[in-house]
């Protein structure tokens, strides 16, 4: 990969996924049988911790860097690897939002490198905006005033560090189904696990329950848009969210959730006394930590505590009777996969050890940032599970191809509750 | 299998139990069926079963119940989720993961099975629903009747003795719910199931019960028993048990199969009354006739022949040439009819011989006129090329499989779409570019939920709201209230109405702009045949065809001096469009695949004729009450 095709990826793989997503699986399909790795289906499926790990060890990597080429080349490998590792399934379309944000926070960045100026000194003065004046007890504050190349500079890497580590946990977003990282919960917090999720899929239903009700407020003759219109549905909104959770928490209820094996009171009290005294030793050891006179006795409390919260949390697991079914296994491409990313955090940080001046290119004065080869290269082993992981089957019954933009199941999926106005 | 002993439920709040007296046993393996009006305590009694009632519903329960030995007073739904598989009205409502197979699993997860039990049955679940193919898709995107399937197979896998289920098939298409009651049947054969289900829409279920428990009103005591001696007297029937009825039959018949073979004395009489009625048409004493005694000055020859002398030789020749194909249920035999149909329904006896009446109208006058209409939702294309003009006084039936492109026709009728090619005109205006305070004049839909059109929390304030938004006069919507729902009292919430209350309040909200086009969306999802045939009578008076069942109404609709509205329904209901229809149009993946009048359209296909028509076949009657009146 050269110098310049490394951000336009990065581009592309924001805006053009609609187009990108077929071509890398076509390619996939000429390379020799031997390359060719397996259609990806439940048994086989990629333990979402390793996605998790992956995409944890890209960002450490991004963290490391300001240098824009390496930055924008770790969001092409996560861009790519997404684009062709992901499923139909519904949590994979939120990759197009994530990296909607990830623009909108660069944008953010250089707004206010630009209007609220820079502690960066700089002598390339590219404009200079009236300067508001501030009161005597606001010094530090300006609004307006000079905008300079180095301010703008250090604005411009900055907020690409931040972007490209919302593209790398968009992406284990997109890879990884949240519903099967659950399974690998504790059985004690299973269940919490199971209401947190639904929680989020109550988020899409009440978005296409107020744009139902807007556009039934224009079936009543009254503007369907205008903050007033949104407010007026507000209500009958909340309603319907409570009506669907007590009809989900029935049907919950009528399939056994919560169902409890019996244990000892012994048991039960052991439980509550490591969970509790686990939770305060944590409490007491992490303020340990953040005071200067606790440095001694900090560290051995913090971890007495997690272990005691660990032991908690296991017995607790011994009430719930739940099993689970087809729990993903964590195998050999697994540990590829994490690995991967595992490797490429930590040459980062070895080559930000070495050579601070390639990873953090000049500010003041500016510098045109070169594109370390070491660095570069570990970064493209992050793209080992676009080969080791599953491969998704090509088409989806349902035109519900990987829609950039994250438009809910709502928009291409006939349904019959879903074909009202 | 489930033990009834004198038990009654009393909500919270409420002045009288929603159940008593209910004293019975529900054997083990048998498909008991659960009818009654609305309001009659069937969901009451289901949840009842599954453990909800009382423990999550509140409400004190009486008596005892017990389930494969268990009392509910002393198990809660989940420690009866092993022995009871619930399925709710609404499928979506009961998924708690994302994907089939998951789903399939999460029941047994719960209940702490082995992992290889789990896989096992797992795999022999999605082999029994015959979802082996959709194991992995995300549950989002299923159809109707593959979501109804998914949920019983949820509940399925833990291989409950029970299975409870509450109005499976009224959001399906007749497809979708052929397809949810031929699992149903299968598990009662094969596994032994004993199923308790409450349905509406008793013409699709029937057939398939083995006893019924009939819940004549709230808090009176059910009875069970066989089907056919429960239908002689049940005050809610499909239109066979109907038909059964008026012919005097004994035993009653309960599948189309049963009154074929009982009716081809019934189609003699109907043949000799029809002969007759030729004569007595002009009199104008039948209704359905009535229509066409007025030969209309646009009357092609053989029009003007039906409501004639003609008639009583022409049906004759019908069956005849339906006799020679062999079989004369074949869906050919019967839409090969000649202008069938044309002597009983009001607006086809217009006499207009076309395929569809309305383009004979002078553009000008049409209602609504669509023509080469795209929509896309995504990359979707929901609607291609649909041509549709409305006449004046129509009623217009939209049918079509779930996911056909109904509801997006009607919604582009009302400019809540936007069509990607083609043009939408409705009174002359394009309804996505018109403002909603002058669209609502000329185009009023009453959506899928009626309740999304309500946000008032009372019945008065919903009225006042709906004059300001109409710009009528104060006191409109009130009227037509009280015209639609006599009896209601003002400060009742919205929330408190059966669905059948709840969809005249939105349709006089509606009506209150005086639309002439009125467009309705599903309207019989969930209302029993009482509260349908309010509906029927309702919307023949807006019509203008209220001469029949409305007695002495006013010709122009309640309150509508001089407007006369056409209706377009989308409904899965065949029943509706053939007693509500001049003309129906089949929709299919987004294109108009028929568009004709109900009797051509509707006869000719086996998914969507009326049971009345399938009995007497190739005779040209679709429902109940053309036949009762033909027999007069």
């Amino acid at each position: 990969m050269t110098r310049s095709t490394g951000r336009v990826q990065a581009a592309r793989a924001a805006t053009g996924h609609a187009e990108r997503a077929g071509r890398p699986r076509a390619g996939a399909r000429g390379r020799p049988s031997g390359w060719r790795p397996s259609a990806a289906h439940r048994g086989n499926a990629l333990h979402p911790g390793a996605w998790w790990l992956w995409a944890i060890g890209l960002g450490t990597a991004a963290s490391r860097t300001t240098n824009p080429l390496l930055l924008g080349l770790l969001a092409a490998v996560a861009g790519y690897v997404v684009a062709v590792r992901r499923t139909a399934a519904p949590w994979a379309r939120s990759y197009g939002a994530f990296v909607k944000v990830a623009f909108a926070v660069l944008a953010i960045r250089l707004f206010f490198a630009v209007f609220l100026g820079s502690p960066i000194p700089g002598t390339h003065v590219l404009l200079t905006l009236p300067q508001v004046p501030s009161p005597g007890w606001a010094q530090g504050v300006r609004i307006g005033g000079r905008v300079t190349a180095e301010g703008l500079l250090f604005a411009l890497y900055d907020g690409l560090k931040l972007a490209t580590l919302l593209v790398c946990v968009g992406a284990a977003n997109a890879l990884a189904s949240p519903a099967r990282l659950l399974k690998s919960l504790p059985g004690a917090l299973y269940e919490v696990g199971v209401a947190v999720v639904v929680a989020m899929t109550f988020a899409p239903h009440l978005v296409a329950d107020v744009q139902r009700l807007r556009s039934a407020r224009r079936l009543r003759g009254r503007p369907d848009s205008g903050l007033r219109g949104l407010l007026q549905v507000g209500l009958p909104v909340l309603e319907g969210a409570l009506e669907r959770s007590v009809a989900l928490a029935a049907a919950m209820d009528a399939r056994g959730y919560g169902r409890t094996a019996a244990v000892s009171a012994g048991v039960r009290r052991t439980t509550a006394a490591l969970t509790l005294g686990g939770l305060l030793g944590v409490c007491a050891g992490t303020y340990g930590l953040l005071t200067a006179e606790g440095a001694g006795y900090a560290l051995p409390v913090l971890l007495a505590g997690v272990l005691a919260a660990l032991g908690g949390l296991w017995l607790g697991g011994r009430r719930s009777v739940r099993t689970r079914y087809r729990p993903d296994a964590w195998g050999a491409r697994a540990w590829l996969v994490a690995g991967s990313g595992a490797v490429v955090a930590a040459l980062m940080i070895r080559a930000a050890a070495l050579d601070p001046g390639a990873l953090a290119p000049g500010v003041v004065p500016p510098a045109a940032p070169t594109l370390p080869l070491w660095p570069a290269a570990a970064v493209l082993l992050g793209l080992l599970p676009a080969a080791v992981a599953p491969a998704p089957p090509p088409a989806p019954a349902p035109p519900a191809g990987p829609a950039p933009a994250a438009d809910g199941p709502a928009a291409d999926v006939p349904a019959p509750r879903k074909e009202r106005p | 299998m489930i033990r009834f002993e004198d038990v009654s439920v009393r909500y919270d709040g409420a002045p009288a139990p929603a159940v008593s007296g209910v004293d019975l046993t529900v054997p083990e393996g048998e498909l008991v069926l659960l009818v009654g009006p609305s309001g009659a305590g069937k969901s009451t009694l289901l949840g009842a079963v599954s453990g909800l009632v009382p423990h999550f519903t509140g409400g004190t329960l009486h008596g005892r119940l017990t389930v494969a030995g268990r009392d509910t007073r002393t198990h809660k739904p989940r420690e009866l989720a092993d022995v009871v598989g619930t399925v709710g009205q609404d499928p979506l409502a009961h998924f708690v993961t994302d994907t089939v197979e998951d789903e399939l699993a999460y029941g047994m997860e719960s209940l702490g099975l082995a992992p290889d039990v789990m896989r096992r049955r797992v795999e022999e679940t999605l082999d029994l629903l015959g979802l082996a193919a959709l194991r992995e898709r995300p549950i989002g995107t299923l159809s109707g009747g593959q979501r109804q399937r998914v949920a019983i197979g949820s509940v399925l896998t833990p291989h409950p003795a029970v299975l409870v289920l509450d109005e499976p098939t009224s959001a399906l298409d007749p497809a979708a719910a052929e397809e949810v009651l031929a699992v149903l049947q299968r598990l009662v054969h094969d596994l032994g199931t004993t199923v308790l289900m409450a349905e509406h829409r008793l013409e699709r279920v029937v057939q398939y019960a083995d006893q019924v428990m009939l819940l004549p009103g709230p808090g009176a005591a059910p009875v069970l028993g066989p089907p056919a001696e429960i239908m002689a007297r049940s005050p809610v029937f499909p239109p066979v048990v109907g038909l059964g009825r008026i012919a005097g039959w004994d035993p009653l018949p309960l599948t189309v199969r049963d009154a074929r073979r009982r009716a081809a004395r019934l189609r003699e009489r109907l043949a000799a009354a029809a002969g007759a009625a030729g004569g007595a048409a002009r009199t104008g004493r039948r209704p359905a006739s009535a229509g066409g005694t007025a030969p209309g000055p646009g009357t092609a020859p053989d029009a003007a022949a039906c409501p004639g002398t003609a008639t009583g030789g022409a049906l004759p020749a019908r069956s005849g040439t339906a006799r020679e194909t062999g079989t004369a249920r074949t869906a050919d035999g019967r839409g090969a009819r000649p202008g069938a149909g044309r002597f009983r329904l009001p607006g086809l006896g217009r006499g207009r011989p076309g395929r569809d009446p309305s383009r004979e109208v002078p553009a000008q006058r049409r209602v609504a006129d669509v023509d080469g209409l795209v929509v896309r939702r995504g990359r979707v294309e929901a609607l291609r090329g649909v041509h549709l003009s409305i006449a004046p006084g129509e009623t217009v039936a939209l049918m079509g499989r779930n996911g056909a492109g109904k509801s997006t026709l009607l919604s582009a009728l009302v400019g809540l779409v936007e069509p990607a090619a083609g043009s939408v005109r409705v009174g002359g205006l394009r309804p996505d570019r018109t403002g909603p305070g002058e669209l609502i004049r000329h185009a009023g839909l009453v959506p899928q939920e009626p309740r999304d059109l309500l946000y008032a929390d009372t019945v008065a304030a919903e009225c006042a709201a709906a004059d300001h938004d109409a710009q009528a006069a104060p006191g409109s919507c009130r009227a037509l209230v009280s015209e639609l729902l006599p009896g209601l009292a003002d400060g009742t919430h919205p929330r408190d109405l059966s669905e059948g209350q709840r969809l005249a309040l939105a349709l006089a909200v509606v009506l209150t702009a005086r639309p002439p086009l009125l467009l309705l969306d599903e309207p019989t999802r969930g209302l029993d045949y009482a509260a349908k045939a309010r509906l029927v009578r309702v919307l023949r008076r807006l019509t203008g065809h209220g001469t029949e069942a409305g007695g002495g109404a006013p010709p122009g609709g309640p309150g509508q001096a001089g407007t006369v509205h056409s209706v377009v329904l989308a409904t899965h209901d065949v029943e509706l469009a053939a007693e509500l229809a001049d003309r129906v149009v089949i929709l299919a993946d987004g294109e108009v695949v028929a568009d004709g009048p109900t009797a051509d359209v509707v006869v000719a296909s086996p998914s969507f004729a009326p049971q009345v028509a399938k009995v007497l076949a190739p005779g040209p009657w679709l429902t109940v009450a053309q036949v009762a009146d033909a027999l007069i």
